[in-house]
């Protein structure tokens, strides 16, 4: 398999103009696994789309995977999947790695959201975090060789189906999860390794601080964009009052415009805030919810050893993954202020440069650039 | 506040006036019922010249808001080709949720302050305001300075009609330049009053943003607990997001003055729409008394003549009832031609006065637009200042924030 002389590949860092995410945000999530060269296997979500039958409506979206490893029939895919495919995909995961930390899923449904059920903004948010999902496992050492994954990405629609139909269900697998959990709240922790102990210590901490850090990014979010909708009304009331004006009319049309960049740039930071802390903070949200219920895991006696270790590992990867992301994150939104108040700062200096020029006379008006 | 131009021989260049201090009293109102009040201290020091050295002494006085009042509406009936400097609002108005709109708030207290002090400040360099004596006697009098205003018997020269804001009078030859400096003056109301609106409620959602972000600090150093390496990073990341949170008190502070200064110019677009108002009621007065003067000089013919051009009752019904005697007749047309000359004289100084006042008025005028300009334009500049420095601000808070955060 020569894929790797395939352009498309070789160009790991943009797939095609359609593609919604950064290059740079694609090598974000990968850096800390491996180099980018040595990644061979990538996958987007992108292109949702609508769907409407008789009995329902739902949205589907467009599954790319790029490869050039030999398990792997063709070097592209292109899949079109829905929600209710990453549940199977999810659920499977869980069953075939009980000792493995599964990434989470966005929500089934918003709950007291101001977002509706099929709104742009729920579908682009649910898609980014559906993409998120898949990144996750194909980076990790283990998920990422597991074989309902591979058919995930690779399987025709009716493929898909009847694969879904082998197996146990997963109503059955539920029961399992409810079951185990009742026995080790009425067991007790005797039995449970401290490492569990440990886990379940920190996330409990973990789980109410970044809760709270998820409300606190959107209420920003908020104030932010209070703020851009106050500031568009703005600037254009001293423009309407340069046209009563004449010496002054410069001036206050200057200071319209310097309003109005300012008041694009803080769009842009509102922008920066829902592409990326917002996300990154609401999926350890869920992480959190799902890692509370590990208990389970202390149950299974025979693998108990084996499970200490894999769940040892991939609790530290979880970790080393979580400092990463929030730091990049954090550092992100940094980023995104510094950006903000350079660009207003600019705009003001420049406008304060005009005046000053006006005001030392006409002498100057030969030297202005 | 603003950077004064002075005039060669006005008040403000001789004396240093200030308002230097506030205070909350009770005392007991007109009806002697008990009230709470806030009195200022006006200081005045007669400049020296460079060479002497000396610091001449400090003279002091306490005034009350209703007495500015009183000075101001003196000063409007007395000079009414005058654009009279506003005093600052009477009540809080324009603000923002954090900002009190109770008149005994110490911050609401300390800008009418400096507003009070800026109102004397103008009248002090007016060319021609600053020669009163009853303003002098405001500065430096104590006691017994209602008396004397009251004793200048202005409150009967003032026109009652002009209290009537919105009554109209029917001007036949409207002067063009007064109706576009009316119409001008209404458009500097409208767009200043709705910009003020606006500022406020963008500073308190700017407000809203950087209080936010204060809820970082706790949570940040709550998480620090439980991370081994992540711990420093947040913590130090989490103080300087109290800063930055912090930060916004100072700025929206400063912006505050940038309004004030705004909002001078609002009340000044009044005082200018009051010129125009005195002047369209002088041009009305002249009119009427044109076609006064008119119609009995017109009576008068008539009555000579013995032909009844235009219809009046009297006349229908001496037609009706019997003519008059020649000697009726003669006496009506004497009194009548006693009328017409008084009316010729009237008239005759009406216009003279129209014309002084357009004068006169046309000169301040000018004057205010220079003033008007220079003082918005350095207002303008101002706020670009303001700006400039937050976005400094912003910029430094957010790079050590950087630093934290890279360390996590």
């Amino acid at each position: 398999m020569s894929c790797l002389q395939d352009t498309s590949l070789a160009e790991a860092n943009s797939f095609s103009p359609s593609m919604p995410i950064s290059p740079s945000s694609m090598i974000n999530q990968y850096k800390f696994e491996d180099e980018p060269e040595l990644k061979d296997l990538f996958v987007t979500v992108d292109d949702p789309e609508s769907h409407i039958t008789a009995i329902e409506t739902f949205i589907t979206y467009r599954v790319v995977t790029k490869t050039s490893r030999g398990e792997f029939d063709s070097c592209e895919y292109e899949v079109r999947r829905r929600y209710q495919d990453f549940l199977w995909l999810k659920s499977k995961l869980e069953e075939a790695h009980p000792t493995l930390i599964i990434p989470p899923l966005p929500e089934k449904f918003v709950m007291k959201g101001m977002v509706e059920r099929f709104s742009d903004e729920f579908i682009e948010t649910r898609r980014k975090a559906l993409h998120k999902f898949l990144n996750r496992i194909a980076d990790h050492p283990t998920l990422t060789f597991n074989e309902d994954f591979k058919i995930f990405l690779t399987a025709q629609a009716w493929e898909l189906s009847s694969h879904k139909k082998q197996g146990p269900g997963l109503l059955s697998r539920m029961g399992q999860t409810v079951r185990a959990v009742a026995s080790s709240v009425r067991g007790g922790v005797k039995n449970r390794p401290e490492m569990f102990a440990e886990m379940n210590e920190y996330m409990e901490t973990f789980s109410h601080k970044i809760n709270i850090l998820d409300k606190i990014a959107h209420r920003i979010y908020k104030e932010e964009r209070e703020y851009f909708n106050e500031m568009k009304e703005y600037g254009p009331i001293h423009t309407l009052w340069s046209a009563s004006e004449e010496d002054i009319a410069d001036s206050l049309k200057g200071v319209a415009s310097c309003i109005d960049k300012c008041c694009k740039a803080t769009e842009k930071r509102m922008a920066g805030l829902s592409e990326n802390l917002l996300p990154i903070i609401h999926e350890y949200v869920l992480y959190s919810e799902i890692l509370m219920f590990s208990e389970e895991i202390g149950k299974l006696e025979d693998k108990v050893e084996c499970a200490n270790n894999a769940l040892k590992a991939d609790w530290d990867r979880w970790k080393q993954n979580m400092q990463y992301d929030m730091r990049s994150a954090f550092t992100n939104v940094a980023d995104n202020n510094l950006r903000y108040y350079e660009e207003c700062l600019a705009t003001w200096e420049s406008f304060l440069a005009s005046q000053t020029v006006d005001h030392h006379g006409e002498e100057d008006s030969e030297d202005r650039p | 506040m603003f950077v004064l131009v002075l005039m060669e021989d006005c008040l403000a260049k001789k004396m240093e006036i200030t308002v230097s201090e506030a205070e909350k009293r009770t005392g007991r109102n007109a009806m002697n019922m008990q009230e709470t009040y806030t009195a200022y201290l006006i200081e005045t020091r007669a400049v020296e010249s460079q060479n002497e050295g000396q610091c001449s002494p400090v003279d002091s006085l306490w005034r009350r808001y209703s007495e500015f009042e009183l000075l101001r509406n003196y000063l409007l009936v007395t000079f009414p080709h005058i654009v009279v400097p506003p005093l600052p609002e009477k009540r809080a108005d324009f603000v923002w949720h954090k900002l009190s709109a109770d008149n005994m708030d110490p911050d609401f207290v300390e800008r009418r302050r400096i507003g009070l002090e800026n109102f004397l400040l103008r009248v002090a360099s007016h060319p021609v305001l600053c020669q009163d004596k009853i303003f002098y006697s405001f500065l430096t009098q104590e006691g017994g300075w209602k008396e004397m205003v009251n004793e200048t018997g202005f409150q009967l020269k003032a026109d009652s009609r002009l209290k009537a804001l919105n009554a109209t009078f029917r001007v036949k030859n409207p002067d063009k330049r007064f109706t576009e400096l009316k119409h001008y003056s209404d458009e500097l109301q409208s767009v200043i009053s709705h910009l003020l609106r606006v500022r406020a409620r963008v500073a308190d959602r700017l407000y809203g943003v950087y209080k936010v972000h204060g809820n970082y600090g706790r949570v940040f150093s709550e998480w620090s607990a439980i991370e081994k390496e992540m711990g420093d990073g947040l913590q130090s990341a989490g103080h300087h997001m109290d800063v930055y949170a912090a930060s916004i008190d100072d700025i929206l502070e400063e912006e505050e003055h940038y309004a004030d200064q705004l909002k001078e110019y609002l009340f000044y677009a009044e005082a200018l729409r009051a010129v125009c108002r005195k002047h369209e009621l002088m041009q009305y007065d002249l009119e009427m008394a044109a076609q006064d003067l008119t119609s009995k000089k017109q009576q008068c013919e008539e009555l000579a003549t013995g032909t009844v051009r235009t219809f009046s009752l009297k006349g229908m019904t001496s037609k009706l009832f019997g003519q008059e005697t020649p000697e009726q007749r003669e006496a009506k047309i004497k009194v009548l031609e006693e009328q017409i000359q008084e009316g010729e004289e009237q008239l005759k100084s009406k216009n003279l006065e129209g014309r002084d006042f357009v004068k006169s008025a046309w000169a301040d005028i000018e004057r205010f637009k220079e003033q008007k300009n220079h003082d918005l334009k350095e207002a303008l500049i101002s706020y670009a200042v303001m700006q400039i420095s937050m976005c400094k601000k912003g910029i430094q808070v957010w790079t050590n924030a950087k630093e934290c955060f890279s360390k996590m």
